[in-house]
């Protein structure tokens, strides 16, 4: 994955608090200050993931003519994703862990850009889903001065079968 | 924002992250993050395809609500760093707390930090999200 241009909007942020169900105006209201004395709009801490919003090739959003698309319509599915695993919601595969290293303030204004290098891979097996293939992605977002703001390192993870619940 | 002489080791905070989840609300979490993955949207698909009793909630969420946890506690703009690993899935209807314990308060380089643990847990008692986080704190 590579973005060229993750634009950190306002209204994105807002967006983004409210799905995780956070009512800080420090995510909203540019008049705010916190008692930790930050003001104007940032970004919420697990915000950089919303990046995928600004990748041209996200796998796991529709094209704009819907197809390939793996989700039901008349049919339960077209076909399963055959994506590998990375972490951030990896097609066919789910996230095991996510990591996230700030150097900088994200704040509304900025313009970021991220590349993606794969990081480690290992196998386990286990009890509740069969053997289990684990990939690493370590993304770093830059800011518009190039200076590093983000380290995210996702992990995802093949199973063998649906995890047992 | 926390202050070192105020904390010790071992103090904790908790929330209650969310009662009930609805699928709206992981509906709406597609939308803000990008991440469409029928697995946490579309019933049909996941139920006859993918073979899971439902949709579930993405990992992310739960990160990003724990994160909520976290920050309501250190303070805006403090985190340092902020990791965990997904241990069970959320569901549509779960409630889930979240509970922060300090494992050591330390300088580095300089600065004043403190070290989180965190726990995210169902009504079962199970874990679904554990995890650290780092943040700044004021001497």
């Amino acid at each position: 994955m590579a973005i060229d241009k993750f634009l950190i909007e306002a209204s994105h942020i807002m967006m983004f608090a409210r799905s995780v169900g956070d009512d800080n105006p420090i995510y909203y209201d540019e008049s705010y200050k916190s008692d930790s004395g930050c003001e104007g709009i940032i970004a919420p801490p697990t915000f950089a993931q919303s990046s995928a919003q600004f990748d041209p090739d996200y796998f796991l959003r529709p094209k704009i003519d819907g197809k390939g698309w793996f989700g039901s319509g008349k049919e339960a599915s077209g076909f399963k994703p055959s994506g590998s695993g990375g972490g951030g919601g990896a097609a066919g595969g789910l996230h095991a862990e996510q990591h996230f290293e700030y150097h900088l303030p994200l704040k509304a204004g900025d313009i970021l850009s991220a590349t993606t290098k794969p990081g480690n891979t290992w196998e386990k097996e286990s009890k509740r889903a069969g053997k289990l293939k684990f990939s690493e992605s370590v993304t770093e977002y830059r800011n518009q001065n190039g200076d590093l703001v983000i380290t995210a390192t996702g992990v995802g993870v093949q199973t063998e079968r649906p995890v047992d619940s | 924002m926390l202050e070192a002489s105020k904390i010790k080791v071992g103090d904790t905070y908790s929330e209650v992250l969310v009662e009930d989840l609805k699928r709206t609300q992981i509906v709406q979490y597609a939308g803000a993050s990008g991440d469409y993955n029928p697995l946490h949207t579309d019933e049909v698909f996941t139920t006859k395809i993918a073979g899971y009793p439902s949709v579930f909630a993405h990992g992310m969420l739960t990160m990003g609500m724990t994160g909520r946890m976290v920050t309501n506690y250190v303070g805006d703009g403090t985190l340092k760093k902020y990791g965990v690993r997904f241990t069970s899935q959320v569901w549509p209807g779960d409630t889930l707390e979240s509970v922060a314990t300090i494992t050591d308060i330390r300088k580095e380089d300089g600065e004043n930090l403190v070290d989180l643990e965190i726990v995210t847990t169902n009504l079962d008692g199970v874990a679904v999200i554990t995890g650290t986080a780092t943040a700044r704190i004021n001497s």
